[in-house]
């Protein structure tokens, strides 16, 4: 089999709620050997089951096993390996007050987001966006000195 | 019915019909001891150590294809259990373990004996349950045994909270279980079995690549069906010997590492392998990218994850071999038996130029000739199991095997000290039959304590320590690979091993000639006592063909053809 490069792809894994099924989750990719760029994790409205969103990178024959072996964990339900999706990331970053407020609303508004909260010190930004955006927002902030950034990981739906 | 955890527990195992129970007790499972005292269900045997108890429900399960039952104490209880669990993981035997834990209230807390169950049974269970309530006791029991059993079978832990056996609560067991994430695929897809059909009538050199799965599944007569009517042959992994049957001459023998010249020179030279519940192990494949570099494959498993993960697969078929077998077969109807003749002829002269063969000695005895011979003396019913080294290759490759479920070994994991609880879990499930352990002077030290209980129950199993004075197997590889350097390999300080099966209740036989070796086999039969036959055989023997680890299948050691051996190396 060709070994392909190891591109980056997002997995959605529907699981039923039950105590210790995201420890089967992670452990599983621990054991094997298995990447984890980002993971996002929360349940499923009206129902008995959780969505998790896996980023993780391999060719096409690990991201075959990866799928089958998550398939294989009695709680998991469903494994989506995404082709077509809408993905999502938000990011929270954190700069001193003494920052130029308005460029840093202006940076925030490209990227579909904002400035959420003003203390006396610090002013905090929120963006949700695709993934590579988010990454281009985070790079262009850096002028501003930032003092915190917290990503959310990736979420996706099949288009 | 009202009744507590303790009782459920065992309502339970009486319940999926399970005779048997091996065990060991201790503070976080007394209770559900308590009710075993009370109770006349199931027998429950007392091993010497968790391991063992493991060890023999799982030779149970072998032996009869139905789920082996064990129960341990929280922590030390729990950790002993840990490689009978990862054993019987690495060759999916249907098992439920029921391991005491600390009380709910004190998980968390570093409590005595509180060890995190499910934590470390993780990646070597099929699944595992830490019961946190009474009501879902039930439930989780019965999922338990489902799961064990049903696809791919394989070992499941229920951890019990001690507070949760003594609680109190309403009983039913479920009928039925509805796990809505967990459902195996039995029936193998239609169009992939015809195309699969097609590529066999094309082949020229098809090959039948027989695995452990044909054994769990029970479908050996239908694969002896499938070969037969086709005039296939076929190899068999260390897992399968005795789905063909010794005497079949569709059967090439065993491939790999230790597999005879015939079947690996036929692995490497097919061009469609017809792949029955086997997962291309590394031991099977030697180096991947030369084998079977001419064939198709079409692989037959029931879990899809085995299917693609080494090899590449033309025609996969995710289902149970048996059921594809039922559909494959009628399609195979009409097929031409005369295209693969050239092929068996070819595989008959491999074998007449490299038989399976050893050169036998007056002087010493020989470990292959012990095989053979006790394959004559103890007739084509008994139970062999094994241990782990080369007692256990030389076993499967000169043992004749009639049937499956009549060699128990520990191929996944290689587990040294499988081999006597083993046995005596297969004694339990077929007193009638001929239980032979074949094992090493190492392997049989790792779990002695089991004299006591096969003395205690009166489970006479015969063990055939082939006792070369070596852990035979890694001083082989030292003789190959290490110039030599026997380091921590020599065993020539050794037990009395006589006054050591005496000491235990049981029976030892010092052998060391051919006619000794008849005569203890014959009594050991006869005194219905489990023993210790301590053969000495020659030292420096070495299992052969051998594939040198990462090598290719057609590049083996052959055995040599005349007498140059026995002398130190
Ligand atoms: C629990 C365990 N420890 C270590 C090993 C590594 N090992 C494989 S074979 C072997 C030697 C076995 O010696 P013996 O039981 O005397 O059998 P022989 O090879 O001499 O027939 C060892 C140490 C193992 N398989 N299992």
């Amino acid at each position: 089999m060709a070994k392909t490069m190891n591109e980056r792809r997002v997995i959605s894994v529907v699981v039923m709620n039950e105590s210790s099924v995201l420890a089967r989750v992670t452990a599983l990719f621990a054991g094997r050997g298995y990447n984890i760029e980002s993971l996002t994790v929360a349940p499923i409205p009206n129902s008995e089951m959780s969505h998790i969103t896996i980023e993780t990178k391999g060719n096409a024959r690990v991201m075959e096993q990866i799928t089958k072996q998550l398939h294989k964990l009695i709680p998991v339900y469903k494994v989506i390996e995404h082709e077509e999706m809408v993905e999502k990331e938000m990011v929270l970053v954190k700069f001193p007050i003494a920052e130029n407020l308005s460029d840093i609303a202006s940076l925030a508004a490209a990227y579909n987001g904002g400035i959420v909260n003003v203390g006396r010190e610090m002013v905090i930004a929120q963006v949700a966006d695709e993934p590579k955006r988010i990454k281009h927002f985070i790079e262009a902030a850096q002028r501003y000195n930032p003092c915190e950034t917290v990503r959310s990981g990736v979420v996706a739906i099949e288009r | 019915m009202q009744m507590n955890g303790a009782q459920m527990v065992c309502e339970a195992i009486i319940a999926e019909g399970v005779k048997t129970v091996f065990g060991y007790p201790g503070g976080a499972i007394m209770h559900v001891y308590d009710e075993i005292y009370k109770q006349n269900g199931f027998e429950h045997i007392l091993n010497r150590h968790e391991q063992a108890a493991v060890h023999a429900a799982d030779g149970y399960a072998r032996a009869t294809g139905e789920v082996g039952v064990a129960m341990v104490t929280s922590g030390p209880g729990f950790t002993n259990a840990v490689t009978g669990l990862a054993t019987a993981y690495m060759d999916s035997i249907p098992m439920v373990v029921i391991s005491g834990q600390v009380p709910l209230s004190l998980i968390g807390t570093d409590g005595f004996q509180e060890i995190d169950a499910v934590g470390i049974s993780r990646p070597c269970t099929k699944h595992n349950f830490l019961v946190r309530s009474l009501e879902e006791l039930p439930r989780v029991l019965k999922e338990a045994f489902y799961i064990a059993r049903s696809g791919r079978p394989g070992p499941v832990l229920v951890d019990v909270p001690k507070d949760i056996t003594v609680e109190i609560g309403k009983f039913k067991y479920p009928d039925t279980v509805s796990i809505p994430s967990y459902k195996p695929t039995y029936k193998g897809n239609k169009r992939q079995i015809e195309k699969a059909v097609e590529a066999i009538k094309r082949a020229k050199k098809p090959l039948l690549y027989l695995g452990g799965g044909v054994v769990l599944s029970n479908a050996y007569e239908l694969v002896r069906k499938l070969a037969e009517k086709t005039q296939i042959p076929a190899v068999e992994t260390l897992m399968a010997r005795g789905v063909m049957g010794a005497k079949n001459p569709l059967l090439l023998g065993m491939l790999g590492m230790h597999g005879n010249y015939a079947s690996n020179m036929a692995m490497s030279e097919t061009d469609l392998v017809i792949s029955l519940g086997a997962r291309f192990d590394d031991r099977v494949t030697g180096k991947l990218s030369e084998f079977a570099k001419y064939a198709d494959v079409i692989h037959v498993d029931i879990d899809a994850a085995n299917i693609g993960k080494l090899v590449e697969v033309d025609y996969p078929i995710v289902g149970d071999v048996k059921r594809v077998l039922e559909e494959m077969i009628p399609l195979l109807e009409g097929v031409e038996t005369d295209r693969y003749r050239a092929w068996r002829e070819i595989l008959k002269r491999y074998n007449e130029l490299h038989p399976q063969s050893y050169i036998d000695s007056d002087e010493v005895i020989k470990p292959q000739w012990a095989i053979e011979r006790i394959g004559e003396l103890i007739g084509e019913d008994a139970i062999i199991t094994s241990d782990v080294g080369q007692h256990q290759m030389w076993a499967a490759q000169h043992y004749p095997f009639d049937r499956p479920r009549q060699w128990i070994n520990s191929g996944g994991l290689g587990t040294m000290g499988f081999g006597f609880p083993a046995a005596i879990g297969a004694k339990r499930a077929f007193p009638e039959k001929t239980v032979v352990n074949v094992t090493g002077d190492g392997s049989i030290l790792m779990n002695m304590q089991e004299l006591v209980t096969a003395a205690e129950y009166k489970i006479p199993v015969i063990n055939m320590i082939l006792n070369n004075h070596f852990l035979g197997m890694v001083r082989q590889w030292q003789t190959f690979f290490y110039e030599k350097r026997y380091s921590e390999t020599d065993l020539t300080f050794q037990p009395n091993w006589k006054a050591l099966a005496e000491a235990c209740g049981g029976i030892g036989y010092d052998v060391t000639t051919k006619v000794e070796f008849d005569a203890a086999v014959k009594d050991a039969m006869e005194q219905n006592k489990v023993c210790f036959m301590n053969v000495a055989v020659n030292r420096f023997e070495d299992v052969l063909p051998m594939v040198p680890s990462g090598g290719a299948l057609f590049n083996m050691m052959l055995p040599p053809k005349s007498e140059t051996d026995g002398e130190e190396k």
